[in-house]
């Protein structure tokens, strides 16, 4: 009981939020240097992206402005536009050259 | 109450993250990635960004990752990778290092500016009454300033959308025979 009080008690502040954005974008950052699935570096860059959202909504609260909230919104549409483009040319790629990883890309310096 | 969901989200959050980057298959990433997803939705929802977290489902899990499993599917590429793989000895220490450095200076920044005064911006007077209003407010609020203060970032945001569009069908179809390119 003592101890549902004290848990009760505590509050969760802007900075829990932007220390848990943070790992988020370190995991992704670590990701997009290991693998060499050039789909999962995708994958990796949407993790740092929604690490930036989250970022953006905690600060927002924390002013009290809703001007984060929309950035978010606009982040979120460049996004996918991002995610479309991408794919075509992972598609375009991967169709030339099957199971191409990040070390065959080197052919795209032209 | 907000800690319980805190933690149980901040969970699934770092879980499905490390499940992206450690999952050597790529459909086990990708549904990794929709647990991530879903983690931030509720911590959107936690922070009483209604919109965003609706927006979040329905644009990143619903297109974003459906739009992943259909290019791995697709193309065939849904073999396991060898993680075992290594091109450079280095790569994975050194990865590691500069994320846990960039980790620890973010962390530095965000508990060094924890106390400093929160900066005094004056919110517009129609953002502000709908800030502190009923529940629906969130969505009036975020209309009010997406189609007031930022129209002109909106309406190019339509351009881009198109742009994206027609840059993706040109990539993406075969070349046919006459085409010089």
């Amino acid at each position: 009981m003592i101890a549902q009080l004290s848990l009760v008690a505590v509050t969760v502040t802007a900075t829990w939020y932007l220390l848990l954005a943070a790992m988020l974008f370190a995991i992704g950052v670590v990701g997009v240097m290991v693998r060499r699935n050039p789909l999962i570096l995708f994958m990796c860059i949407e993790l740092m992206l929604n690490a930036v959202n989250l970022t953006f909504v905690a600060l927002a609260r924390k002013i009290g402005d809703v001007g984060g909230q929309s950035t978010v919104f606009f982040v979120m549409v460049v996004a996918a536009a991002e995610v479309v483009v991408g794919l075509g040319i992972i598609v375009a790629i991967l169709r030339r050259k099957p199971n191409a990883t990040t070390d065959d890309l080197a052919g795209l310096k032209g | 109450m907000e800690l319980f969901v805190f933690i149980v989200a901040g969970a699934m959050v770092l879980g499905g993250a490390a499940g992206v980057v450690l999952r050597s298959h790529p459909v086990h990433a990708a549904l990794s990635l929709v647990l991530t997803l879903f983690g931030v939705a509720v911590l959107f929802v936690a922070q009483e960004a209604n919109f965003l977290a609706a927006v979040q489902v329905i644009v990143y899990a619903g297109a974003i990752v459906v739009l992943f499993l259909f290019v791995i599917m697709l193309l065939g590429v849904d073999k396991a990778d060898d993680l075992q793989v290594e091109p450079f000895k280095i790569q994975r220490p050194a990865a590691v290092a500069v994320g846990a450095g960039l980790l620890s200076m973010l962390a530095l920044a965000i508990l060094v500016a924890r106390d400093a005064r929160t900066p005094s911006v004056t919110p517009s007077t129609a953002v502000a009454a709908a800030l502190d209003g009923s529940h629906d407010s969130n969505v009036r609020a975020i209309a009010r300033d997406v189609f007031s203060d930022h129209v002109l970032a909106f309406e190019l945001t339509s351009v881009l959308l198109v742009i994206a569009v027609v840059a993706t069908v040109m990539l993406a179809r075969k070349p046919r025979k006459g085409d010089t390119a």
